[in-house]
C-alpha cells in the first residue's frame, strides 16, 4: 500500500541520527519555553528561524515542529502545577488541571494530559498522513481565483476565531495585508510605501514583524507589572493513573482527537479553539457536569487531546495548499521559502523526503515527549523558579542575534523595534496580532492571485463566482462574516472567550 | 450635567486605524492605479486602504455611548525606553564594534528595563549571554559575524 510505503520512507528519514538530534533538540526547547511564561512558541520559532538556515530543510522544519508541539506539552505542564498556562492553548487545561493538583492528584493531572496528547498526536499524525495526499490532488487543481478565494476564506475565518471585536480583527487583517505590500512590485517593479529607503526594498522582514509584535511586545507587557510568581512545588507523587482512571479519560480523550483534529484544521485559532470546544462537549456530556471546575478529570483528558490534536491537523493546509493555518504555520512557510522549497501541493510530489519526514517525525517527537517529560517534571517546575528579569534580557539577545542574521540588514533591527511598539500599542487597544500576522504573510499572494485572476479572465469580476470551487469557498466566507455578526452568536462567542480567558 | 458615556479605549483604536489608512491611501498617490483588468501598483493597495478607513471609522464611531469595559491599565514606560533601543542599538554597532562588544551591550541595556535589576547582576548576566552566545552562534553554528570590529582594532 502507498500509505504504508511512504510513511516507511518518512520513518526512515526522520530516524536518522541527525534527525532524531534536532527533533529531541526542538522538542526540548519547545517544552522550556512552553514552561516559561512571558515566552510563546511564535516568538521562539521565529527567533530561531535564521539559525535553522545552516541546517538541511528537513532537519530544521522537524526540530521547528518539534519546537511548536513540544510547546503544547510546556504549556499544560505550568497550568496544572501553578495554575498558569504557558501556552493560550493550555488556559483549558488550568480550570480543572490545577484543582487537581490542589487536591493531591497533580501526578495523575500530569500523566492524564501526557497520556492524553501522546494518543491525540498519534491518530492525528496518521490523519495528517491519510488526508494530505488526495487534498493535493484537489489543490493541484486550483487556479489563481480558487486560491484567491480560499485565501479570503483564511483570513476570515482567522477574524472569527479570534478574541474581541470582530470589527477589529478585520482591520488588523488589512493592516496586515498593507504592510505585507512593503516592498518592490513584481509586476511593474515599482517601489512601493517604502519611503525612499532602499533596504526595504524586498520587503519587511517577516521574521522581524513577528518577532516584534508577538516577542516584544510580550515582554512590554510582562514588564507592566512585575511581581513574584508563585511556585507551588508539592511533592508529586503516583503518576501513573488507577485503572479507574484510564478507564474514565477513555471517552474524553476520543472525543478531544476528534473534535482538536477538525478544528485544527480551521485558519485561526486552531490548538486553542480545540481545547476550549472540547472542554464544553466534556461538560455538556458528563454525568456529573457539577465536577468541571472542581477537578474533573475529564476537563483534563478532553482539552489537553484536543489541543494536540489541533496542533498537528494545522499542519494540513500547510503541507497541502501552502496556506497557514496559525502565526506558527506562517513562519513555516517562511522557513521553507528561505530553504528554497516553494510551500503547496508539489512538496509531496516533488520533495517526498520532506513531507513524510516532517510526519514520521511528529509521531517520533510525541513519543520523546511522553518518554522523557514525565521523568523531567520536577526538572521543568525548578526552570519556573528563574525570575522574569533574568529572562527577559536574554530573550533580547536571541531576537537581535536572530533577526539580524537573516539578511545582515541593520534596517530589520529598526522594523524589530517599530513593530514591538506596534504590537505593544495593538495590544494595549486590545487588538489582535494573530490576523495580522496572517494578512502580512498572505498579502503579496492575495495580490498576486487577485491580478492573475483578472487577467486570466480578462478584467471580468465574475470569475471568482462562475467557478465553482471558488464560489463555494467565497460563500462560506460570507456565511462565517454573518455568522459572526449576528446577535445571538455574537454573545455565545463572547461567552466562550471570556471563560477561556478566565 | 451628563457625560455621555464613551470607550477611550477604541476611540484611539479608530483614530489609529484611520491615520494608518491615511498614511498608506496618501503613499498610493504616486503608484499608478491601473484598470481592473490590469491592475497597476497601486490598485490593490487604494482598495485596502479605503477599508482600512472605513473599518476604522466604525470602530471610532462605535465607541460612543458605551463604557470603556476593561480599563487602559498601566504602561510599561520603562521598558519601552530600553526595550526598543536594544536591537536599535545592536543594528548600529554590530558591525563596527563587532558582534561580542555590541551583544554584550545590548544585553546590558535590556537588562535596566526591569526595576528589579540591580547593575552588578545585570553586568554578570550581560557577560554570561555573551559568552554563551559567541560559543553557540559564532563558534558552534559558524555565522558569519566579525567577533571584533574597526572600532575596537587595537
Amino acid at each position: 500500500m502507498d500509505l504504508i510505503s511512504n510513511l516507511a520512507l518518512g520513518f526512515s528519514v526522520a530516524s536518522s541520527f541527525a534527525n532524531l538530534a534536532f527533533c529531541l533538540i526542538g522538542v526540548l526547547l519547545g517544552t522550556l519555553i512552553g514552561v516559561l511564561p512571558g515566552i510563546g512558541a511564535t516568538a521562539t520559532i521565529a527567533m530561531l528561524l535564521p539559525i535553522t538556515f545552516q541546517l538541511e530543510p528537513v532537519s530544521s522544519l522537524i526540530m521547528l515542529a518539534g519546537i511548536y508541539y513540544g510547546a503544547q506539552y510546556g504549556g499544560s505542564t505550568t497550568a496544572i502545577l501553578i495554575n498558569m498556562p504557558g501556552e493560550s492553548s493550555s488556559a483549558v487545561t488550568a480550570i480543572d488541571g490545577y484543582q487537581m493538583a490542589r487536591k493531591g492528584r497533580a501526578g495523575t493531572a500530569l500523566a492524564v494530559a501526557a497520556l492524553g496528547s501522546f494518543f491525540a498526536g498519534t491518530v492525528s499524525t496518521f490523519l495528517v498522513a491519510i488526508f494530505a495526499p488526495p487534498l493535493t490532488e484537489v489543490a493541484l487543481k486550483f487556479g489563481a481565483a480558487e486560491y484567491f478565494s480560499l485565501m479570503v476564506m483564511g483570513l476570515v475565518m482567522s477574524v472569527a476565531l479570534a478574541h474581541g471585536s470582530v470589527v477589529k480583527a478585520l482591520a488588523m487583517v488589512v493592516l496586515g495585508l498593507l504592510l505585507g505590500l512593503v516592498g518592490t512590485d513584481i509586476y511593474t517593479g515599482a517601489p512601493r510605501f517604502t519611503m525612499g529607503i532602499t533596504q526595504y526594498a524586498d520587503g519587511l522582514n517577516f521574521v522581524a514583524v513577528a518577532v516584534g509584535v508577538f516577542g516584544i511586545a510580550e515582554i512590554l507587557r510582562n514588564l507592566e507589572d512585575e511581581h513574584d510568581r508563585e511556585v507551588m512545588t508539592k511533592n508529586i507523587t503516583r503518576l501513573f493513573p488507577t485503572r479507574q482512571e484510564l478507564k474514565q479519560m477513555i471517552g474524553p480523550v476520543l472525543r478531544g482527537t476528534g473534535v482538536g483534529s477538525v478544528l485544527g484544521i480551521l485558519p485561526g485559532g486552531g490548538a486553542i479553539l480545540a481545547s476550549f470546544a472540547s472542554y464544553t462537549v466534556e461538560k455538556k456530556l458528563s454525568a456529573h457536569p457539577e465536577e468541571f471546575g472542581q477537578g474533573a478529570l475529564a476537563g483534563v483528558a478532553g482539552p489537553e487531546s484536543a489541543n494536540n490534536a489541533g496542533a498537528q491537523t494545522s499542519f494540513i493546509p500547510l503541507l497541502t495548499l501552502g496556506i497557514p493555518a496559525n502565526p506558527v504555520m506562517a513562519l513555516m512557510i517562511g522557513a521553507m521559502i528561505i530553504q528554497g522549497i516553494v510551500p503547496g501541493p508539489n512538496v509531496v510530489s516533488e520533495q517526498p523526503r520532506l513531507f513524510w519526514g516532517i510526519i514520521a517525525s511528529m509521531w517520533i517527537g510525541n513519543l520523546m515527549l511522553v518518554v522523557l517529560n514525565l521523568p523531567l517534571i520536577g526538572l521543568w517546575v525548578r526552570l519556573l523558579t528563574v525570575p522574569y528579569y533574568v529572562l527577559f534580557p536574554i530573550i533580547m539577545a536571541m531576537c537581535s542575534i536572530g533577526v539580524y542574521s537573516v539578511a545582515s540588514n541593520t534596517y530589520d533591527l529598526f522594523a524589530v523595534a517599530f513593530f514591538g511598539l506596534l504590537g505593544y500599542v495593538m495590544s494595549k487597544l486590545r487588538c489582535e496580532p494573530a490576523p495580522l500576522l496572517l494578512g502580512f504573510v498572505l498579502g503579496p499572494l492575495l495580490e498576486e492571485n487577485l491580478r492573475r485572476a483578472m487577467i486570466l479572465s480578462r478584467g471580468d469580476p465574475t470569475t471568482f463566482l462562475t467557478r465553482p470551487i471558488s464560489a463555494t469557498l467565497l460563500l462560506l466566507s460570507l456565511g462565517v462574516l454573518i455568522l459572526v455578526f449576528m446577535p445571538q452568536i455574537r454573545k455565545r462567542r463572547d461567552e466562550v472567550f471570556t471563560e477561556s480567558d478566565a | 450635567m451628563s457625560t455621555k458615556p464613551k470607550d477611550g479605549t477604541d476611540i484611539a483604536a479608530g483614530l489609529l486605524l484611520m491615520a494608518a489608512a491615511g498614511f498608506f491611501g496618501w503613499q498610493t498617490r504616486a503608484l499608478e492605479i491601473g484598470t481592473s483588468l490590469r491592475m497597476g501598483p497601486g490598485y490593490f493597495p487604494m482598495v485596502l486602504s479605503g477599508v482600512l478607513f472605513l473599518l476604522g471609522l466604525v470602530v471610532f464611531l462605535r465607541a460612543f455611548g458605551r463604557e470603556d469595559d476593561e480599563p487602559f491599565g498601566k504602561i510599561a514606560w520603562r521598558g519601552i525606553l530600553f526595550i526598543l533601543p536594544a536591537p536599535i542599538f545592536f543594528g548600529l554597532t554590530v558591525r563596527g564594534l563587532g558582534f561580542v562588544p555590541a551583544l554584550f551591550l545590548t544585553s546590558f541595556i535590556a537588562a535596566q528595563a526591569s526595576v528589579r535589576m540591580r547593575p552588578v547582576p545585570a553586568l554578570i548576566l550581560a557577560l554570561a549571554v555573551t559568552i554563551l552566545s559567541t560559543l553557540i552562534f559564532s563558534y558552534g553554528l559558524g555565522l558569519p559575524f566579525r567577533r571584533f570590529g574597526p572600532w575596537v582594532q587595537f
